[in-house]
């Protein structure tokens, strides 16, 4: 019976170390989407510049593997990706890109200063084609097979040490 | 007086570009018309956890995208669409993870049963230390 009365000392001494264990080692902020491993939603978004293709569903599903970049002329991790998506496109990588929240002025200046991989993008200017796939944030980038299904997320920016991998999957998607 | 011109001049400073230039959208903080529609809007929104800032709702958190998920949320209950078939909609793309309410489901249970095995266990601790004290 006196060996209870360790118990709540016990209790307290594991809730402290579950508590320093989370400390030590925080939970991942990254929101995976669902969507991987089904067919893009549905939708169709207006051309981000007059100059360029506008992008649909129908568009992702033509028989090629591609990316699919979310990004943003405000978002200052995307200008750190943009050479790693301009290499990606040197290596035969087709990439879409979704412009979140973006105005056409300010996606003129930020495609001149970082480089045009993009071979369409789409305006998102209520995030709902981001929110459809998932997505959590810029940039993120999907990649698409060619019947149209997401095969794979890739959350944050692109660093050149992911070119590989993101060439493979592709590459893996057809 | 350098330090004090230094953070005085901080004060100034433009936040780094983390938010789009762009204006919330439409009903992102517009309440809908129907007083009735509007209040299953606010309801659902109090529920969704906000993508960026994940320990808020939708309804409380300033994030852009936030206010792109009121107004989500707003446009398709004001287009008749139920409360629940938004909620699974979000649950297909981001998981149960999205929701402040948890399905019960396997992995859930211990979170239900929590607060009543506490219960019980209170009430055994109650139990002995009043019959101890009785004795006497």
């Amino acid at each position: 019976m006196k060996a209870l009365r360790f118990v709540p000392v016990a209790a307290v001494a594991l809730i402290l170390i579950a508590l320093v264990w989370r400390l030590a080692n925080p939970p991942d902020p990254d929101v995976q989407s669902a969507m991987v491993g089904k067919q893009v939603p549905v939708f169709a978004a207006a051309a981000g510049l007059p100059e360029k293709s506008a992008v649909s569903s129908a568009d992702l599903a033509d028989g090629r593997p591609k990316l699919v970049n979310f990004f943003a002329s405000w978002c200052v991790p995307c200008v750190g990706e943009a050479p790693v998506l301009t290499i990606l496109k040197q290596q035969g990588v087709p990439i879409v890109g979704i412009a979140v929240r973006d105005r056409p002025d300010d996606l003129r200046q930020f495609l001149s200063s970082n480089g045009d991989p993009f071979e369409r993008i789409g305006s998102d200017p209520e995030s709902r084609v981001q929110l459809a796939f998932g997505s959590a944030g810029v940039p993120e980038t999907f990649v698409v097979d060619g019947r149209g299904i997401i095969r794979m997320q890739h959350i944050g920016p692109i660093e050149s040490s992911d070119v590989p991998g993101l060439v493979r999957a592709v590459r893996e998607a057809r | 007086m350098r330090r004090l011109l230094f953070f005085l001049a901080l004060t100034l400073a433009s936040p780094a570009l983390a938010d789009s230039n762009l204006p919330p959208a439409y009903w992102a903080n517009r309440q809908l018309p129907d007083p009735q529609k509007e209040a299953q809007a606010k309801a659902l929104m109090e529920e969704i956890r906000c993508l960026v800032c994940q320990g808020e709702s939708i309804a409380d958190s300033d994030a852009d995208l936030a206010g792109d998920m009121r107004d989500l949320v707003r446009r398709r209950i004001a287009a008749g669409e139920r409360p629940s078939a938004i909620r699974s909609w979000l649950i297909q793309r981001y998981g149960a993870w999205i929701t402040f309410m948890p399905p019960s489901e396997p992995a859930t249970w211990p979170l239900w049963l929590a607060p009543l095995a506490l219960l019980v266990a209170g009430a055994f601790v109650a139990r002995a230390r009043l019959k101890t004290r009785n004795r006497p």
